[in-house]
């Protein structure tokens, strides 16, 4: 019989969990994915998307990534497009709602290069909370009888032994590396997050290891004064970057809204001939700046100032 | 932006029929687009204590006019809230049982009330891979569903191609049967049509026709045996008042054109 769990504990136990320092560069931080490792993102279509780690990721040409997010914009068509994973499980899986289906989601699965393995939303957030609770699986009371059960292999069914009810169990997931972006972390990783959490809680809890991007960098002491405040103990995370405007062209909650001239003009782009177009895209804003900050300048100073007013505005009411 | 009452796009009657079936004090898990905009016009029509969820994890929002949010899981979507929780925990909202209604638009519908959002074609070898589930297989499977969708052959077939979001299945006990015990179709909202679906059997139906409606459109419209009885009857038209709210919550015609 395996032991998934002691190895899981034996992984845990094995990081250096002491309060120390870990601020490094996005390209320092690549260090901490493998090729072919199981990869969580944070955040849910484009909010709060890692979006400087994975343009790290592909920069650095990490290869077959098995990636899983509660829902999947624009960056999974550019893991599957940059060749960085082929295959994605998430629960929905398009720019968003306004931009109609995503034509490189469509074009890579259609053609079968790559695999977007669908879930229910609520079934990867309690995978992901098996997994922070070091529990082998979860029941659960939706999904039964649809097609979407029926397509995947890793679910059972069970008579509850208490109420002889129908069940299903969905199993815990826990990734090799989380990577999130909040607004505010220490050196040490305590990590702060405004708005709505996501699945961020149980994805860094789960994770064997999680790589913090942050919108700045706050000292112990502004943590201390608040621990109520933080959602991400330190000891869950490898390595803290700082990466001002870490989600765009997606929001950060309270500093920025996503960039939507660049959405629709990704939407456009990608629109008529989606291979083309997508590596047209990469080439401009991953392979070419030298730079975040040289990303962030192709992107322009005008949609950021923009999105930055729309942003800040949540706290204007 | 038209003022003319007299007419209205397909979306906005279908934003005014569905907003009707809202009811005062209901908590109600709302999908962007229509459901967003009908839920809201309840609102600010005849259901002031109304609650919206998202699945992004808002808790009873104050949604501002023109700025609707482009997903569920945007600021924009938390403005004024009640709570904002993780999305496992607004999804266990339905599981609990806190939710009256699911609401969301659909992509394709069979006679049994099953929505496919995941392909057109065959699973293994589609024509298109659509954005899939989302949420919409969790609300289906846990609440009462109102569903609202413009009434097409091609949308309303007599087998969807895949089950995303599961209505009553292969009809009679096979809902209940599959496990879901709870929730189940309730309402599908069409440009053509107030649709219900048969208790015993599980298949759809008609229950009022829009104005000017005929039955022959209805079915003419509708990939399986959608027959009109009678009895049948129409709906009110939309009044200016319901018109008016519709217009000034979305100023710009982003889900309304």
């Amino acid at each position: 019989m395996s032991q998934p769990y002691l190895e899981l504990r034996r992984r845990t136990q094995s990081r250096d969990r002491s309060l120390r320092e870990k601020v490094m560069s996005l390209e320092e931080a690549c260090r901490f994915v493998q090729d072919g490792d199981q990869v969580a993102l944070g955040g849910s279509t484009a909010s709060r998307t890692p979006m400087a780690m994975i343009w790290a990721l592909i920069r650095a040409r990490k290869k077959n990534l098995a990636v899983s997010r509660s829902i999947v914009s624009t960056e999974g068509d550019l893991l599957f497009a940059s060749g960085a994973s082929r295959r994605i499980l998430t629960s929905w899986f398009s720019q968003g709602i306004v931009w109609g289906v995503s034509r490189v989601m469509r074009s890579y699965t259609e053609s079968k290069r790559a695999v977007f393995e669908e879930w229910s939303h609520m079934s990867i957030g309690l995978r992901y909370r098996a997994g922070a609770m070091g529990v082998p699986f979860l029941p659960m009371r939706s999904m039964m009888g649809s097609d979407v059960a029926g397509r995947l292999l890793d679910l059972r069914e069970m008579d509850c032994p208490f109420t002889g009810e129908k069940l299903l169990l969905v199993p815990a997931l826990n990734p090799d590396v989380a990577l999130i972006h909040v607004q505010r972390c220490d050196p040490y990783g305590n990590a702060q997050i405004d708005g709505l959490l996501f699945m961020d809680v149980d994805i860094a809890m789960a994770a064997n290891r999680v790589i913090l991007t942050t919108e700045r960098i706050v000292s112990n002491d502004q943590i201390r004064r608040a621990p109520d405040q933080t959602k991400i103990p330190f000891f869950a995370v490898e390595a803290v970057v700082e990466a001002p405007y870490g989600c765009a062209p997606h929001e950060c909650f309270g500093a920025y809204e996503p960039f939507f001239s660049h959405m629709d003009y990704y939407a456009e782009l990608t629109r008529k001939n989606p291979d083309a177009g997508v590596r047209e895209y990469l080439d401009r804003f991953y392979y070419s700046p030298k730079s975040w900050a040289e990303y962030l300048d192709l992107l322009g100073l005008e949609p950021l100032l923009d999105a930055t007013r729309r942003g800040r505005s949540i706290y204007a009411d | 932006m038209p003022t003319e009452t007299r007419f209205y796009t397909a979306s906005e009657l279908l934003c005014v029929m569905s907003a009707r079936l809202l009811e005062e004090g209901q908590v109600v898990f709302a999908g962007v687009g229509i459901p967003l905009l009908a839920a809201t016009l309840a609102q600010r029509l005849h259901a002031p204590g109304l609650t919206i969820l998202f699945e992004g994890g808002t808790i009873g929002p104050h949604i501002v006019p023109g700025q609707l949010p482009p997903t569920t899981n945007e600021q924009r979507c938390t403005r004024r809230a009640n709570m904002l929780v993780g999305i496992t925990e607004v999804l266990l909202l339905l599981q609990r049982g806190y939710v009256d209604v699911g609401f969301m638009g659909g992509a394709q519908i069979d006679q049994y009330g099953n929505l496919n959002s995941s392909f057109i074609g065959p699973a293994d070898d589609p024509q298109v891979r659509l954005p899939g589930t989302g949420g919409g297989n969790d609300i289906a499977s846990l609440a009462k569903m109102i569903v609202a969708m413009p009434q097409e052959r091609r949308r309303f077939v007599e087998r969807v191609d895949f089950i995303t979001s599961p209505g009553f299945l292969r009809g009679g006990a096979s809902r209940r049967d599959s496990g879901l015990i709870a929730g189940g179709m309730y309402k599908v909202v069409t440009d053509l049509a107030l649709l219900g679906f048969d208790e015993e059997t599980g298949r759809m139906k008609v229950e009022a026709l829009h104005p000017e409606v005929t039955p022959e459109q209805v079915q003419a419209n509708t990939g399986f045996d959608l027959p009109v009885g009678p009895a049948v009857g129409f709906t009110d038209s939309p009044t200016p008042e319901e018109l008016a709210a519709l217009r000034r919550l979305d100023p710009d015609r982003v889900y309304t054109a």
